[in-house]
């Protein structure tokens, strides 16, 4: 654990751009993400949401939490419209109906509005070079309809729709590489981060912002709820999930890669999994292959580091 | 403050269901959710605002001794800033009924 980068926290703005009220579980790892967020983007934002968690949990009707404009759109259309929202208030700056000044349109959705459902939208407007930041939540299945997997759901991991038992381990497929499907598009920025690193997060968004064109923010948000762990772990498995390799933090600058939270040595993969409810069913031999290939994804990322810094 | 949720009629709704004013969801109390409670012992606190960023539900505010305040309105009891305290001075305790 850094604790030069842990300890600066206090430097962080203390307005809050989430209100208290909201109505996610104990300890949501996904609202921490969503308000560490929106506090490195400050006031001069809007942002339309796909349908998931933090549409159930924020905006319950009469209420909301947020503090700045805020729509909710179906689950596949995020991007598209916040690409809408970006042209419109392009032109209404065009033509002087609004002051001229940096407005931040954010698209943000859980990771079944990113990788499943909302892919092709998003595909869209990272093509058209649109001037917003995507953001993913991704807490790794559908936690707002009761924990259906996702393309998102990791390797063995058990879910309602993907049980464990005595002929399936549960999720028999790979966890979509959404960044590098993001990445792929040629996009300025691409970053992966994780609240339980939060001058990292808010560095990456900040950075998102400010880079002219499309970005995209991948952001692995713990759910208590869905992974089977106590509240009070959230922030201790994204740590575990970072030094385990299961999930790196990265980024890619126009190509460039440069991996942002450095792991000396991977810890051994078992930490991570056994103590969550979702992996309780893992023999050694799914260990064994999950850690092959969280230590192959790892070399593969550090010889992208090396090779894009060639050029 | 807002009118809680159970207060607005739906006459009083405005057109497409639009909520005009930002975040009005403080007026729902969560508070009522939790069963421990976070208890800050200031002698060891080193105000270095962990339990504050790391808080889920944003009840932690800075008081003006510049040490950090759950506010039991909010709080779910979710115990993240009990373990994430780096000086062990955030005891979680359990509720207790009040008596009628």
């Amino acid at each position: 654990m850094s604790n030069v980068n842990v300890f600066a926290v206090k430097t962080l703005t203390q307005k809050e751009y989430f209100s208290s009220g909201h109505r996610a579980c104990q300890g949501c790892g996904e609202t921490l993400a969503v308000r560490l967020v929106h506090k490195a983007l400050g006031r001069d934002v809007v942002v339309a949401s796909a349908t998931g968690c933090m549409e159930i949990v924020s905006s319950p009707l009469p209420l909301t939490s947020w503090e700045m404009p805020w729509i909710h759109v179906a689950f596949e259309n995020a991007a598209a419209v916040a690409t809408g929202v970006e042209a419109g208030l392009k032109a209404l700056m065009r033509k002087g109906k609004i002051p001229n000044k940096k407005i931040h349109v954010v698209g943000m959705a859980g990771d079944g509005g990113t990788a499943d459902i909302g892919l092709q939208a998003l595909s869209g407007a990272l093509e058209r070079g649109h001037d917003f930041i995507y953001v993913c939540y991704d807490n790794e299945a559908y936690m707002n309809t009761g924990i259906q997997r996702s393309s998102s759901t990791p390797y063995c991991a058990a879910t309602t729709t993907s049980p464990a038992g005595s002929v399936k381990p549960g999720q028999t497929t790979w966890k979509k590489n959404m960044p590098a499907i993001a990445a792929a598009h040629n996009i300025p920025y691409v970053a992966t981060a994780c609240p339980s690193y939060p001058m990292d997060l808010v560095e990456k968004v900040k950075k998102a912002a400010e880079t002219p064109g499309p970005a995209y923010v991948h952001i692995l948000s713990v759910c208590p709820t869905g992974w089977g762990m106590p509240g009070e772990d959230i922030i201790k498995f994204g740590r575990l999930a970072v030094e385990t390799g299961a999930f790196p933090l990265y980024e890619i600058e126009n190509g460039r890669y440069r991996i942002t939270v450095d792991v000396p040595e991977l810890l051994p993969i078992e930490t991570y999994l056994k103590p969550q409810r979702r992996f309780r069913h893992i023999t050694p031999e799914m260990t064994e292959i999950i850690a092959e290939r969280v230590a192959k994804e790892w070399e593969l990322l550090k010889r992208r580091v090396e090779f894009s810094a060639l050029d | 403050m807002a009118k809680a949720d159970i207060e607005i009629l739906w006459t009083e709704l405005e057109p497409g269901c639009v909520v005009t004013e930002p975040g009005s969801s403080k007026a729902y109390r969560t508070g009522d959710w939790r069963s421990f409670r976070p208890v800050l012992n200031k002698d060891r606190c080193i105000q270095c605002g962990l339990c504050w960023i790391f808080c889920p539900d944003m009840a932690y505010a800075q008081d003006g001794e510049g040490y950090y305040e759950s506010n039991p309105e909010y709080c779910k009891g979710c115990g993240v800033c009990a373990k994430e305290c780096p000086t062990n001075a955030i005891g979680m305790v359990e509720e207790e009924e009040p008596e009628l």
